[in-house]
C-alpha cells in the first residue's frame, strides 16, 4: 500500500551555523528505514514519466522498488544499467527540473525523493559491498577520451564496458573535471568521485594525468601516430568571462574557477596544503548561478564574516539550484538582488575595497520571454568588501579546437556536433557536454557522454 | 612521477633541474613553459622552459630559491621524482623576419633568455646578448650564453664583473652605436623588463617580453594569470607569455604579483616542518 503522505521524507543535515565553518558534507542521506519508507510513496505509474525528465533514463520506478522491498543490491544494480555515477547525480543534480519535476505524486504536494534514493543506494553500495567491476573482454579496438568530467567518464565507462581499450587525457594532476576542482566537498565528497575513478580504472580504462590536448598531443597525433580508432572530446567550458568594468585587475578579484580551484582542487581549505588563499573579512560574488552558491559558500567557510551575492535579476530568474540558494540563505549569505556592478573599487594600494552596484528593475519580456534588467539611473550605491568573485559564466576553452583542422565550432566557441550520434565535423572524433552545449549540467554532460559511447560503438563495429 | 637525471647549483640561489618527461621535451619550444607539484600537498608552480632533450626525453629547467615550493623543488637529488610536470604550455615565441636581435636577460632571468639566444643563433640570426646581475657571485650561464651569441655583453650592478651598470644602459649604447636590432627580447624581473621597454621605446624596435604573473592551472581556465595588453584582459598562460613590452601595464602587473605575500611568508614556517618530514622519510 503506498504512503500517501504529501511530502517527502526528510534528509537530515548538518546544522546551518555548524556547517558554514567546515567543509564536511551538509546533507547526511537516508537511514535504511528512511529510504524504504521514501520508496513507498512511488505509485508505480504504468507511463513513468519520471524516467523521460532523465537524461540517462534511469529505471527509476524499477530501482524505488526494490528499495521498498529492501533489496538494495537488485536496486543498485537497476540503477547502474544505465547510470554509471549514481552518487555524483543523486547529490549534485538539479531533480527539481528533471525526475522529481515530472513525478506525478509532485501535482499534489512534493514529488518523491528520486534523488535522496538513488544517492542511498549509491551510498549503501559503497558501504558495504564496494566489489570493484571486472575486465571485460577486449575488442582489440582503441578509443581516446580527452577530459575526465562526467561525460568523458561516462563515456569512458560504457565503452570500457564494451570492450575498447579506452585512455582517458586529463590536463590537471587529479582526473575528475568539475566534480573535483568546481564543485566543492560539503556538496560532493571527492572520496565518492575518486571512487568512480578507481572503478573506470579496474574495467581497464587507463588515466593519463598531467596531459594538455592541443599543447602536448594534437588530435591529429592521437588518430595518425598513437593509433586511436576513435576520439570523444569531453573538455567542458571551463574558460571564465569578466565583467570587463574598471577594477577587476586589482588584487582581491578572483574568477569563480580560481577561487574554486584553490579551494576545492589544490585544497586551500586544510592547513596541510600549500596553495593560499586570501583572508577575507567581506567577499562579494558576482552571479546567480550554482557556480555563484559553491563560491559564497566557500567563501563564508573560509571564515569571512560577510558573504554577499550580487545577481542582476530576481531570484525567481537564478538558474541555481533551490536546494543550493536555500542552503546558502540559512548558512547566513546575504543577498543583493536586481543590483548589476559597475566598478569595482580601490584602497588606493591596488587592493579591493568596495563593489560600487546599480539597482535594476525587471523590463518588459524579450523575445525569448525572459525578463531583462534594466538600470534604474542614479540608484549607485557601494558594498565594502575586500574580495570579489566573478562567476558569470564560462565558455568552452579554445585550445583544442584552435589546434585542430576541420573541427567547426559555433560563434560561442561550442563544437558543432551531429544531433544523432554527437559525431563533430570530423569523422572519427565525438565530442559531448559542456563542450558542445555550453556552460550545462552534470547529468546533460553524463546523457551526451552515454550517447556518443553508443555511437562511437557503432561507428567502429562498421569500421 | 618524473625523474630527475642530472642536477646543477649554479650559484647559491640557482637550481638546475635536467627532468624525465618525453611527451614535454618532444613539443617544447624556446619561450613556452611547465608547470610543476613537488608532492601530494604542493601548489602549481610555473616555470619556463630553459633547456630539452628531444632524444633522451628531459627538460631542464633552472629557477631560484624564493619561497616553499621552489625550496622544496631544490633539495631534491638526482634518482628523486616530483609528482607533477605538466607542458609546453603557452604560445612559442615567434622570431618571423628577424636578422638581428638583442637578447637582454636580468638575474635568474637569464635562465629564459638562454633558450631564447640559442633557437634565434640556430637559426642564423644575429644575436647579442646582455646579461644583467646584481654582482660576480650570482652570474650564471656565462659560456653558454657566449656560445650561442655574436656578443657578449656581461653588466654587474657594482662593476665587480664585466662592465658596470644595468643592461638598460648597455642597450642603449649599442642602438646609439647604430646596431639595428629589429627586436629587443628582455626578459628578468618585471621593473627590468618595464625599463628596457622604455628604453626601446623612443626607437621604435619591437619589444618582447616574457611575463610572470601567478598561475594556477596554465590552461586558461581561472584567469589568475590575466594581464592587461594594450588595455584588454588577456591570459598569459594561453595568450603569452611573451607580450609586446610597449602595450604591457607592467605596474598592474607587479601589484597582482604580491598578493600572497603575507601567505607566502607564513608558509615559510611550515618549509620547516615539510623539510624535517622529508628528512624523516628518507631516513625511514
Amino acid at each position: 500500500m503506498a504512503n500517501m503522505s504529501l511530502e517527502k521524507i526528510r534528509m537530515p543535515e548538518q546544522a546551518p551555523d555548524v556547517r558554514n565553518k567546515n567543509f564536511e558534507e551538509v546533507a547526511l542521506g537516508y537511514t535504511k528505514e528512511m529510504a524504504m519508507e521514501e520508496a513507498t510513496r512511488c505509485l508505480n505509474c504504468k507511463h513513468k514519466p519520471c524516467v523521460s525528465g532523465c537524461p540517462v533514463n534511469v529505471r527509476i520506478p524499477e530501482f524505488i522498488a526494490e528499495i521498498a522491498k529492501g533489496d538494495f543490491m537488485a536496486a543498485y544494480k537497476i540503477l547502474t544499467s544505465t547510470n554509471a555515477l549514481p552518487a555524483v547525480c543523486g547529490r549534485v543534480c538539479p531533480q527539481e527540473s528533471q525526475c522529481e519535476s515530472k513525478c506525478v505524486r509532485g501535482i499534489k504536494g512534493e514529488p518523491v525523493a528520486i534523488g535522496r534514493l538513488e544517492r542511498f543506494v549509491a551510498d549503501w553500495y559503497m558501504a558495504n559491498c564496494d566489489e570493484m567491476p571486472e575486465k571485460p573482454v577486449q575488442n582489440g579496438k582503441k578509443v581516446a577520451v580527452i577530459g575526465s568530467g562526467p561525460s568523458s567518464l561516462t563515456c569512458a565507462s560504457d565503452l570500457a564496458k564494451a570492450g575498447y581499450a579506452v585512455t582517458v587525457f586529463e590536463a590537471f594532476h587529479t582526473a575528475g573535471g568539475v566534480l573535483v576542482y568546481g564543485i566543492p566537498e560539503f556538496r560532493l565528497p571527492k572520496a565518492i568521485v575518486q571512487k568512480e575513478i578507481d572503478k573506470l580504472a579496474a574495467m581497464g580504462v587507463e588515466v593519463m594525468t598531467n596531459m594538455v590536448i592541443g599543447k602536448v598531443l594534437s588530435i591529429d597525433e592521437i588518430i595518425e601516430d598513437m593509433g586511436f580508432d576513435a576520439v570523444f572530446i569531453g573538455t567542458g567550458a571551463g574558460l571564465p568571462s569578466f565583467m570587463n568594468i574598471p577594477g577587476e585587475a586589482l588584487v582581491g578579484v578572483y574568477s569563480a574557477n580560481e577561487y574554486l580551484t584553490r579551494i576545492n582542487l589544490m585544497k586551500a581549505y586544510l592547513p596541510d596544503y600549500d596553495t593560499p588563499l586570501r583572508k577575507s573579512k567581506a567577499v562579494a560574488v558576482v552571479g546567480g548561478g550554482n557556480v555563484a552558491m559553491d563560491a559564497a559558500r566557500c567563501a563564508k567557510r573560509m571564515g569571512a564574516e560577510k558573504v554577499y551575492i550580487v545577481y542582476r535579476r530576481s531570484e525567481k530568474e537564478m538558474p541555481a539550484r533551490l536546494e543550493e540558494v536555500h542552503h546558502a540563505k540559512e548558512e547566513g549569505i546575504e543577498f543583493h538582488l536586481l543590483r548589476n556592478p559597475v566598478k569595482i573599487l580601490d584602497d588606493g594600494k591596488g587592493q579591493v575595497c568596495g563593489i560600487e552596484c546599480l539597482k535594476m528593475e525587471l523590463g518588459e519580456p524579450d523575445a525569448s520571454g525572459r525578463r531583462s534588467p534594466v538600470p534604474i539611473e542614479g540608484s549607485n550605491y557601494v558594498i565594502d568588501v575586500d574580495t570579489v568573485v566573478m562567476s558569470i559564466g564560462t565558455s568552452p576553452n579554445p585550445l583544442i579546437r584552435s589546434t585542430t583542422q576541420g573541427l567547426e565550432a559555433n560563434r560561442k566557441g561550442c563544437l558543432v556536433v551531429n544531433e544523432e550520434t554527437n559525431q563533430t565535423t570530423r569523422e572519427g572524433v565525438y565530442a559531448g557536454g559542456d563542450a558542445v552545449t555550453g556552460a550545462a549540467t552534470v547529468i546533460l554532460a553524463m546523457g551526451a557522454g552515454k550517447k556518443a559511447a553508443a555511437a562511437i560503438d557503432e561507428y567502429l563495429k562498421n569500421k | 612521477m618524473f625523474r630527475i637525471v642530472n642536477k646543477k647549483e649554479l650559484n647559491s640561489a640557482v637550481t638546475l633541474l635536467e627532468i624525465e618527461a618525453p611527451f614535454v621535451a618532444k613539443k617544447a619550444k624556446a619561450g613556452q613553459f611547465i608547470i610543476f607539484r613537488v608532492d601530494e600537498f604542493s601548489e602549481r608552480v610555473p616555470l619556463t622552459i630553459a633547456d630539452y632533450d628531444r632524444e633522451k626525453g628531459t627538460v631542464t629547467i633552472i629557477f631560484q630559491k624564493v619561497g616553499l615550493s621552489t625550496k622544496l623543488l631544490a633539495a631534491k637529488e638526482v634518482g628523486d621524482s616530483i609528482r607533477d610536470f605538466v607542458g609546453p604550455l603557452g604560445v612559442a615565441t615567434e622570431y618571423d623576419g628577424f636578422k638581428k636581435v638583442a637578447v637582454v636577460g636580468g638575474g635568474v632571468g637569464c635562465a629564459i633568455a638562454y633558450p631564447q639566444a640559442k633557437a634565434l643563433h640556430e637559426l642564423g640570426v644575429e644575436v647579442d646578448v646582455i646579461a644583467g646581475f646584481r654582482n660576480k657571485d650570482i652570474v650564471i650561464l656565462e659560456e653558454e650564453m657566449s656560445a650561442v651569441s655574436d656578443n657578449y655583453y656581461l653588466m654587474t650592478d657594482d662593476g665587480t664583473k664585466g662592465e658596470k651598470g644595468f643592461v638598460t644602459d648597455k642597450l642603449k649604447s649599442l642602438i646609439e652605436a647604430g646596431n639595428q636590432y629589429d627586436a629587443v627580447i628582455a626578459i628578468g624581473p618585471i621593473p627590468m623588463m618595464k625599463f628596457v621597454s622604455l628604453t626601446t621605446k623612443p626607437y621604435g624596435i619591437k619589444t618582447i617580453v616574457s611575463l610572470n604573473p601567478i598561475m594556477i592551472d596554465g590552461t586558461g581556465m581561472c584567469g589568475g594569470c590575466r594581464v592587461t595588453v594594450g588595455g584588454e584582459i588577456k591570459f598569459a598562460c594561453v595568450d603569452g607569455p611573451d607580450f609586446d613590452g610597449h602595450q604591457v601595464d607592467f605596474d598592474e602587473l607587479m601589484n597582482r604579483n604580491s598578493v600572497y605575500k603575507k601567505e607566502e611568508a607564513d608558509l615559510a614556517e611550515k618549509h620547516i616542518c615539510r623539510m624535517d618530514k622529508m628528512a624523516h622519510d628518507l631516513i625511514h
